[in-house]
This record gives C-alpha cells, structure tokens and sequence, in this order.
C-alpha cells in the first residue's frame, strides 16, 4: 500500500549527539521513503564535529520532486535521540502546532510534558531496546535505528516493515538486530494525547 | 538504477562511470567525501584506477597534468583553499589543452573560517581557461561529469573542465540520483582519444620557452577559439545526452516561467532550484517572475542572455560571492554582455556568503523589490547586499 502524503511536503528534524548516528538515522528514513517511492532529501547542520556535542539532521519527503535546497526551520516531526537535549537544546523551535516529537526516554509524555509545552508527545525507551539487541554499549547505545521503528508508528507516513528493509540495506553492522530494534520500538512507542 | 546518493557521492560515480586512469586528489573538506568514495571504489576493485595520494592540491593538479600528457583521462576534486593553492597550475593545464575533468565543492575563502558555501572560490579561477559548469542538484552533478569529459575531449575543445557543486547543500545531501548503466556511459564516452601524448617512441616537447616574436599570443589566440567553439559542442553533446538518458538539461541556461516574466532572476547553482518554488508561489498571487539559472559561467552564455533580456522588463542577478569591482562576477558579466542589446534595469543582489542561508522568504523579498524596479524603470542602488545582521530592510 502506498500511504499518501497529501499535497505538502514532510519535513522532519533529529536532535543527537555527535557520535550517536543521527546524520545516518535521518539517511536511513530517506530511504525508507525513496523505497516507498517517494522523493527525498536528507541532510546534516555542519556545527563543529565533536563527539558528544548536540548535532541536528534533516529529512525531507514529498510526492514530487524536491526542489528545496535550504534548512528546515518549521519541521512536521522533531526526533530526539537524547534526553538530555531536551534541556541543552530548544528541540521544539519552529515545531508546527499540530506536528510531533518523538523522544528517546524512559518517561511517559506525560511525565516530558510536565517539563516540555506542547501537545503531541510520543516516547520509546530506545536505549533500552538498544542495549537488549547488543547495539553500542552501555555508555554509549547506539539508539539511531530503533527509533526510527517508533517514528514508523506515530506518523504513520512509512511503514514499519520498509524501515526495516532499508535499515538491513544501510545499518554498517549488526543488520538484523537493528532491524529488529526498530521493530520492538514500533511495538513499544507510546504516543501521548492531547 | 536509482540510489540514494549526496552530491559527493554521486560526483564519485560521474567520475568511475567516466574510467579515469589517474585520480590524484589532496582531501579538503566540504571535498573529500568524493575522493573518499573513488579510494573505495578502487579498493574494492569496482574501479581501474590509479590512486595517487599527494601532499597537496598543488602537486594533485600536476600529478593530473603530468598523466593526462601520457595519454590517460584523470580527475580529481578541492574545494576552496585547494583550488587557490592550484591557482598555477591550473593555467598550466588549460594552456597545455589537458581536458581534466575537476570537481570542485564551492567553499568561502578564509579568513574567517567557514567550510560552507560560497562561489567565490571558482569565481576567482574564471579566467584560468577551464570550462565552468555550475550544477543544482545531485543527478546533475553526476551527469555533468560525464558530459565534461565528452565535450572536453573533442579535439577541437581540449580544455579542462570544473563541474562545481554547492558545498553542504548538495556535497552532504541525500537525494534520489538516476545511476546510468556502465555499458551506456561507455557507449557514449567511448575510449579516450588524445589529440597529442607523451611518447618515449616519438619524442616531443610541450610548454617550451617562446620569445615575445614568437607564437604565445597565437596559443592564447587558440584557446580562446576554442572556448568559442565549445559552444556548439555543449549544444551538441548535452542534447546527444538528453536523448540517450532521458534527461532534461538546458545547455547553458535552464529557464522558468521566463516567457512573460515582468522580472527575471538570474543565478548560479542550488539558488535557481528553490528559487523555482518560489516563483510558482509568487505567480500564483499574480506576480509575474522567472528564473533563469546559468549553467555554463565560462563559456559565458552570452547570445542566450541576451535573448533571456527581451523576453522581461528588469533583470535581478543574485551573486553567492563578491569581487571588489563593478559589483559581483555574475552580475558584471551579465550587465556586460547586455551593453548595446538591452536597455532595462539590471541589479546584483549579493547574498548567502559563507554559506548563509537562502529561503524562500528572503528570496521572495528579492523578487519583490525586482517588481518595484521593473515597474518604475529605476534601478535604486546597483549593487545590494541582501540580509545582513541588524538590515531591517531584508529581515
């Protein structure tokens, strides 16, 4: 089945650290789409490089091609890889009022609520499913293609089983437990209500 | 055979469908995930060819010259700093009429650092006698590597060729690229054919010393000749290209929305991509804009810009990059070109330097104030430069 995006484009924005495969997650979900037959782009802000410093990274999708060629400032979707940015980083900057933000934590949305205003919140304990499929290590789980099972879910835009089919195609190492740590945060993504 | 593909990556495939012989390339970022990408592809077996590393982009260039003058295609990729360090030599290569094929990732020139782009880095290197093509997307970035070496290598053209790519906006991003069949690219390329070789069994010199009676003035005479003359094979080979690829390419100049343009915008590179969305938006509420991308910067498009200037009232050149002279490059030579052929209002709008971002909104505001000009037929300031910090005016 083809899911339709409607007549606008999609623009999504991932919040990371340097080092946890945010510019790759955000490579990863442009080619779930592209296998899904739509256009995309998918590209990293360039700040200073350094491990562990907050780095953004960019996926556009659309049913025809894209001719948009500057930053993404008012995204549909806003992914956090890392809780900890929630409180170094403005992540919800430029968020449109009916969009969402998916972030890797162990709270409930309305447990983040309590400390970040807006309406449509999702959650996945992505380290968790991570560390369970041996993906990175307990310092540092690698937390990028699990959530992108959980961002399968609450857009609804791409489907769980193309996520998965392209993170086996483009995940370095590891294919299939990364595929499948997707899936379980699929599975295990709670999306907040208003 | 369609993949996922940065800018980067797909200059990479342009150059292994092309088979260099030689690659010899100094990494510099936004650059070096190309030759990155060839040094696996060579790696791995999936490209015949000659790795040179070196210790700069001086010696990479030379190592390119050296090895095109036994007889072998080469190519190699810099950016910014790198291609100022090549400056010499790459005059060397246009007048030894080595058709090298370059790719280069615009970049700012330091001071202050900024690895994002900014054009004036080939601007600088407009008269080194290298052909200038200037791309906005990353199939075409690919293609146009492909179509350089082709147009390049006629023995009627032999000059060396940049295939430029903003940095960032298109070297680091991800898009859909239409990866043409090897056996198609060989069927269109064919085997490299030298005009003139190295050759232990038929001893020659190149580049001697000549007096001033002597035929440099000739040489130079020659390629400016054949710059000329790459006009038609442009033509010739980017239709050729179209029709064997199912492409879509305008040779030098890609129009839109022009024909009954009130103003036209003319630019280089990704601009003239999202500048196209704007125009449609903009011609929805009834404003009658173009835009008109210059592909080709040497040979300079000039019968088709001066055609371009028929069809509008105003002309708005936008420069990603300054030249301490009558304005920026685009603009100068777009104003010069029209001498004598148009009489409207023509202004430069100087934006995006050191990467700064190029909305839609700001270019919206642009073609607005093109609108007023073109309306009241007066040209307010010649030269703008548009969104500075603390500017009211474009914010």
């Amino acid at each position: 089945m083809q899911l339709p995006l409607g007549d606008v484009m999609i623009e999504i924005r991932f919040h990371g650290r340097g080092g946890q495969g945010s510019v790759i997650a955000s490579k990863i979900l442009a080619k779930a789409f592209f296998m899904e037959g739509k256009y995309v782009s998918a590209f990293p802000y360039y700040g200073v490089e350094r491990r562990g410093a907050p780095v953004t990274a960019f996926t556009r999708v659309d049913d025809k091609p894209i001719r948009a060629k500057y930053q993404i400032y008012e995204p549909d979707y806003v992914i956090v890889l890392d809780p900890s940015l929630l409180t170094a980083v403005d992540v919800l900057h430029g968020l449109k009022k009916d969009g969402w933000i998916l972030i890797n934590t162990v709270k409930k949305p309305d447990e983040v609520k309590e400390n970040l205003d807006f309406p449509h919140i999702a959650t996945v304990d992505a380290t968790t499913i991570a560390l369970k499929h041996r993906l990175g290590s307990q310092a540092a789980p690698i937390v990028n293609t699990a959530i992108l099972g959980a961002f399968s879910k609450v857009s609804g835009l791409v489907k769980i089983e193309t996520v998965m089919d392209a993170i086996r195609e483009m995940a370095p190492v590891k294919q299939e437990d990364n595929a499948q740590a997707a899936k379980d945060a699929y599975e295990s993504v709670i999306v907040g209500g208003d | 055979m369609r993949m996922i593909l940065t800018g980067n990556e797909s200059a990479a495939w342009g150059a292994r469908l092309s088979r260099p012989k030689v690659i010899a390339a100094y990494p510099i970022t936004p650059q070096t995930s190309i030759i990155e990408t060839i040094a696996a592809f060579i790696a791995n077996g999936e490209m015949d060819a000659r790795y040179i590393r070196v210790e700069s982009e001086h010696s990479a260039m030379a190592a390119c010259i050296a090895a095109q003058n036994t007889g072998v295609r080469t190519y190699t990729a810099t950016s910014a700093h790198g291609l100022a360090l090549m400056h010499e030599v790459l005059m060397w290569a246009s007048g030894a009429r080595l058709p090298i094929v370059m790719s280069v990732v615009n970049r700012a020139m330091a001071p202050p650092w900024s690895v994002w782009t900014d054009q004036l880095d080939t601007m600088a290197e407009r008269d080194s006698g290298w052909i200038q093509v200037y791309t906005q997307n990353n199939q075409e970035v690919l293609d146009s590597i492909i179509m350089s070496y082709k147009i390049a290598e006629k023995h009627n053209i032999l000059m060396p060729t940049m295939v430029i790519e903003d940095a960032f906006i298109l070297s680091h991003t991800s898009e859909g690229v239409d990866v043409p069949d090897q056996k198609d690219v060989d069927d269109f390329l064919g085997e490299y054919n030298p005009a003139f070789k190295l050759d232990p069994d038929e001893p020659a010199g190149f580049g001697s010393l000549i007096m001033p009676e002597g035929p440099y003035m000739e040489f130079r005479y020659k390629m400016a000749l054949a710059m000329e003359e790459a006009r038609k094979e442009i033509k010739k080979v980017v239709e050729e290209y179209n029709e064997k690829f199912n492409r879509n390419y305008s040779p030098f100049i890609e129009e839109y929305r022009t024909e009954d343009a009130d103003a036209v915008m003319v630019v280089l590179g990704t601009i003239g991509s999202t500048a196209k969305d704007v125009v449609d938006r903009m011609r929805e509420k009834g404003k009658k804009v173009g835009v008109a991308r210059v592909r080709y910067f040497r040979p300079f498009p000039m019968d088709e810009m001066r055609a371009l200037a028929k069809k509008t009232d105003m002309i708005g050149v936008v420069d990603r990059s300054y030249s301490f002279g009558p304005g920026a490059d685009l603009y100068a030579e777009t104003k010069s070109v029209l001498y004598g052929h148009a009489n409207i209002p023509v202004k430069n709008y100087v934006m995006g330097l050191g990467g700064r971002d190029i909305t839609p909104q700001i270019l919206e505001k642009v073609f607005n104030d093109m609108l007023t000009i073109a309306k009241e037929g007066v040209v307010d300031r010649e030269v703008e430069w548009v969104g500075l910090q603390g500017d009211e005016r474009w914010s």
